[in-house]
């Protein structure tokens, strides 16, 4: 191999230096890393996939399937680019994957000595007993592409969104022409071409100047062109995903997402290889990128040439070897004599005819005729139709605005081609080279009577990977057919799926990383929070106090300190997520009537009334504290995590099902900061900051609205904690203001670890915890209501199912127990206390009661109500334990605590 | 991804939309039979072919509206909003 003086689009007056597998080299401006290693004499770049096998360079552009590379260093490195794609760049650094330590002294090469041991659905058969997964892990290592890096991706990576009226992907000569041809109408064009010159072929074909054209391009105002840019994906109306490579500092990859208003595929056409003995030796190359690397890049892959062909545009590369100084034996199995092998261990040495000759050459360029590459047209619903007149599948039925021009459509030329699919003779002869699928697996899955093509596909790997079929698709489902007696037509292709090309996973996830890939939600007095050395915990969307710990103290230590101070002092708890949802309009109460299970219709202006809500199953999906505000308004409170669901599910009733109900939707949540102060003390702390509401008229479950410590505010007697509350919602901005004038007049700040401990004392419901997907009003203890109700509402008529009314479900109950805190959880043992056994329900709910200094638990127990003073067995983890079922109020059971 | 007419906003990405299963289902009478309410909240066509969708601009407008669409071309045959019948369609 060699660099040739003269010739191709490299500029040989610059040097760039790049290393490969520890080695220097250098190269120019317009190479590519396989033009430059072919340049430096490098014939052995890496290893195959299952039967490390040698292997060398063999296409010159995304076909490729031997020089796969990890390129960069450390968390910065890539591995998998194919060689023929990286454009060269001074400094650059590469090395091969699946090898070691090298290419050439690769240990793992043993597995050629074995390889008769694991043809086609080996691992299947093998590797059955007693396990699969015992093996998988070594089988994974051993056989398997480049490793991905291990730290954090230090790069950027972004995204695009653009429409053009016409997209046009592929800028060799048909692509480049059809984006001229449209451009004369003045629509918006965008050019599409992942190498990065345009001109596809032309750049090593006679006949067509791409410089000028893209001239002609760059003098349009409408017409965009993106260079390094390779659609991978085409989808549903006309949508179509690339990947642009990015240069420099800045973005390493942009994801752009197009839709076109009609789509022109020029992608061109991709030589196939010849399937004969040893076709994977470095030093077996296609035809036609033996002649791009002479006539693009100045490189000539080989002195002694053996072209073996089966059809005519083979000549063209043998022309053009022959002109660049090689000596050139064309061998056309169209004449009766084909190559059946090629010799040489770790390279090329000669090729042996099926005459018995043996040709000594260091270069054998196959062509087993051209595929159109139908990808993107497959991926966009098209259908494909074998053409007998090239012998490859060529789009037919579009079912999108989709045309196709150029060698994608099948246009060819006149190739004369006469198919040998599976040259005679004995020896690996691989159809897909990624994969290491050969001709022989191809015959095990046909003779295991796996016939149908996407059998085939999932059986041998055959064009799965890197591949995606681009060099395989046709020789493997050929030789299907040759084997079952049917032609390519009959057997028929696999529908093609995105990507054409792999992409990395920083690509598709943009910037939407680290911070970015779920954003969180801060209360608004978050920095207070901070400040008063709250440690913090996600809740849903919200990163929430769990506790506020003094000195050393354990958070679980301090939750229990706030919690008593709950019920003796005052506390002060930030509940700002508390869902807040304004119904408004004159049909407001008939509308709540049918979200909630209770009345709304006959709540009282000022006054408060809690709620539940079910799905249309009768399961409940929220509840909470709801107020009429006026006659035609009220205020809606959902649970923290269930704000934005409830105001969707309210919406849609009201757009999709009510549509006669004259009510409008507001959600409120983060426009107000609720600080909620709890506790004995609570009323004297809020008459002294000063409130110009009448607190001796002021009742557990009313509502009012006035001036506290001097802002506009809305005050709830509304209680989660057992004590007597003031939940305070002022707006947004006077959140950390007014809970420094509340914590200097005394409240303690509690977080949610507190909180629950207080409304498990109390049995309070907390939705998705107490309850879960199959839990009804009834089940909890609050179906009292419905019977009397004349309102239709959610979920209502599911309540009378047999399921609904079975008199063995779980109800929700408390467990006391002496000596442990029970694990939430543990299962409540059936009467033969057997387990493993039936379940009879389980823990929902655990604290240790500061208040009663005993631990309480809230659990949902088969037919639990009526089972009041009853011990049962408990089973967790392996341990067993005792508790009694007892009622779930712990705590102040008829409520004075909280009317204080 | 399908590009969908918001009879509000005109043609946006479907990522903006939330699709809320088939359309033109009537929630029976809290008197009916278990068979026609199991009917109401578990029974769908799958058709190969056209189907009534109603979806929600979700990410824009927040409207609900219905999408009359090919499930096996994916071609959308109508926008029409939630009041009106279900069209009559080649």
């Amino acid at each position: 191999m060699m660099r040739l003086s003269h010739g191709g689009g490299i500029d040989r007056s610059r040097t760039l230096r790049f290393r490969f597998d520890g080695r220097d080299y250098a190269g120019h401006p317009g190479d590519t890393l396989a033009s430059a290693l072919l340049a430096n004499g490098v014939r052995l770049v890496g290893r195959s996939f299952k039967y490390h096998r040698p292997r060398g360079i063999m296409a010159a552009g995304v076909e490729e399937t031997n020089a796969l590379m990890r390129l960069g260093e450390g968390t910065r490195a890539e591995p998998n680019l194919k060689a023929t794609q990286v454009p060269l760049v001074d400094g650059l650094v590469a090395a091969s994957v699946n090898c070691w330590p090298s290419p050439r002294f690769d240990l793992r090469a043993a597995h050629q000595i074995a390889s008769p041991l694991f043809p086609a659905g080996f691992y299947y058969k093998t590797f059955i007993w007693p396990a699969w997964h015992l093996f998988e892990g070594p089988i994974r290592r051993a056989a398997g592409l480049g490793i991905a890096p291990g730290g954090p991706d230090p790069d950027r990576y972004v995204h695009a969104h653009a429409r053009y009226d016409v997209v046009v992907i592929g800028a060799g000569p048909a692509g480049l022409q059809a984006a001229r041809a449209a451009a004369a109408s003045g629509e918006t064009i965008l050019l599409v071409e992942a190498d990065f010159r345009l001109g596809g072929s032309a750049l090593w074909r006679d006949g067509f100047d791409p410089d000028a054209a893209q001239v002609a391009l760059d003098a349009l105002p409408n017409v965009t062109i993106l260079k390094r840019t390779e659609v991978f994906g085409y989808y549903d109306h006309n949508a179509l995903a690339a990947v642009e490579q990015l240069e420099g500092a800045g973005p390493r990859q942009r994801l752009w997402k197009l839709r076109a208003g009609r789509v022109i595929l020029a992608t061109g056409a991709l030589e196939r290889p010849l399937v004969f003995a040893g076709n994977d030796r470095p030093g077996v190359m296609l035809a036609s990128a033996a002649q791009a690397y002479a006539r693009r890049f100045g490189v000539l892959a080989g002195k002694r040439v053996v072209v073996a062909t089966n059809n005519d545009g083979a000549m063209e590369a043998a022309s053009a070897l022959e002109a660049a100084g090689a000596q050139v034996t064309v061998i056309d199995s169209r004449a009766g004599i084909f190559v059946t092998a090629a010799k040489g261990a770790l390279g090329v040495k000669a090729a042996r005819l099926s005459d018995g000759r043996t040709l000594p050459c260091d270069l054998i360029a196959m062509s087993g005729g051209w595929s159109p590459v139908a990808h993107l047209f497959s991926q966009s619903g098209g259908s494909l139709r074998y053409d007998d007149s090239i012998h490859a599948f060529v789009p037919d039925c579009a079912v999108q605005p989709v045309t196709v021009v150029g060698g994608a459509a099948g246009d060819l030329g006149a190739l004369a081609i006469a198919p040998v699919w599976e040259v005679p003779g004995r020896g690996k002869k691989f159809v897909d080279f990624a994969n290491d699928v050969t001709a022989r697996d191809i015959a095990i899955a046909a003779s295991e009577n796996y016939v149908s093509v996407e059998h085939l596909k999932r059986y041998t790997t055959l064009g799965m990977g890197p591949d995606q079929g681009k060099t395989s698709n046709v020789n493997g489902l050929a030789i299907l057919g040759a084997l079952t007696g049917r032609g390519p037509q009959a057997v028929g292709t696999t529908r093609f799926r995105p990507p054409y090309s792999p992409v990395s996973f920083g690509a598709l996830a943009g910037p939407l990383v680290g911070r970015l890939q779920r954003p969180m939600r801060y209360l608004p007095a978050h920095g207070w929070h901070v400040a008063r050395g709250a440690r913090f915990e996600e809740h849903g969307p919200w990163v929430r106090p769990t506790a506020y710990p003094l000195g050393g103290e354990s958070w679980e230590a301090a939750a229990l300190r706030e919690a008593a101070m709950a019920r003796s002092g005052a506390v002060l708890f930030d509940s700002s997520p508390l869902g807040k949802i304004e119904v408004c309009g004159p049909d407001a109460a008939r509308f709540l009537d049918r979200i909630y299970v209770g009345t709304a219709s006959t709540l009282k202006v000022k006054r408060a009334r809690y709620g539940l809500m079910l799905n249309e199953h009768g399961i409940i999906v929220d509840d909470g504290v709801f107020v009429r505000l006026a006659e035609d308004r009220f205020l809606v409170h959902t649970t923290s995590g269930g704000a934005d669901r409830i105001a969707a599910m309210m919406d849609e009733w009201l757009q999709c099902e009510w549509t006669d109900l004259d009510v409008v939707i507001l959600p409120s949540t983060t426009q107000w900061a609720v600080l909620t102060v709890s506790g004995p003390a609570a009323r004297d702390l809020v008459a002294e900051i000063g409130i110009d509401i009448d607190l001796a008229d002021f009742r557990h479950m009313t509502w009012r609205t006035g001036r506290v410590a001097g802002f506009e505010a809305r005050v709830l007697r509304a209680s989660f904690t057992g004590e007597a509350s003031y939940e305070i919602s002022v707006g947004a901005r006077h959140a950390t203001a007014l809970a420094t004038i509340l914590h200097s007049a005394g409240a303690l700040p509690i977080g949610i670890e507190a909180l629950m401990i207080l409304r498990t004392e109390k049995g309070y419901l907390h939705i998705g915890v107490d309850t879960d997907g199959t839990t009804t009003p009834d089940d909890v203890g609050m179906a009292g209501a419905i019977a009397g109700k004349a309102s239709d509402f959610i979920g209502r008529r599911s309540l009378l199912r047999s399921e609904a009314l079975r008199t063995d479900r779980l109800q929700l109950v408390g467990l006391a127990s002496d000596s442990r805190k029970l694990p939430v959880g543990a299962h409540v043992l059936g009467p033969d206390r057997a387990s493993p056994g039936p379940s009879d329900g389980h823990v929902t709910s655990s604290v240790d009661s500061p208040t009663l200094g005993r631990p309480v638990a809230l659990a949902m127990v088969r037919r639990g109500r009526s089972r009041f003073g009853e011990t049962v067995h408990l089973y967790d983890m392996g341990e067993r334990m005792t508790a009694t079922i007892v009622d779930p109020v712990f705590v102040d059971k008829a409520g004075e605590r909280l009317r204080a | 991804m399908l590009l969908i007419d918001c009879p509000h906003c005109g043609l946006r990405d479907e990522v903006e939309f939330v699709c809320g299963g088939e359309s033109h289902i009537l929630r029976p009478d809290i008197v009916a039979s278990d068979a026609d309410w199991a009917d109401y909240l578990f029974i769908r066509d799958n058709p190969k072919g056209l189907t009534f969708e109603r979806w929600q601009h979700g990410f824009g407008c927040g409207a609900w509206f219905n999408v009359a669409r090919c499930t096996a071309t994916h071609e959308i045959q109508g926008v029409y909003g939630m009041t009106e019948p279900r069209p009559v369609l080649p």
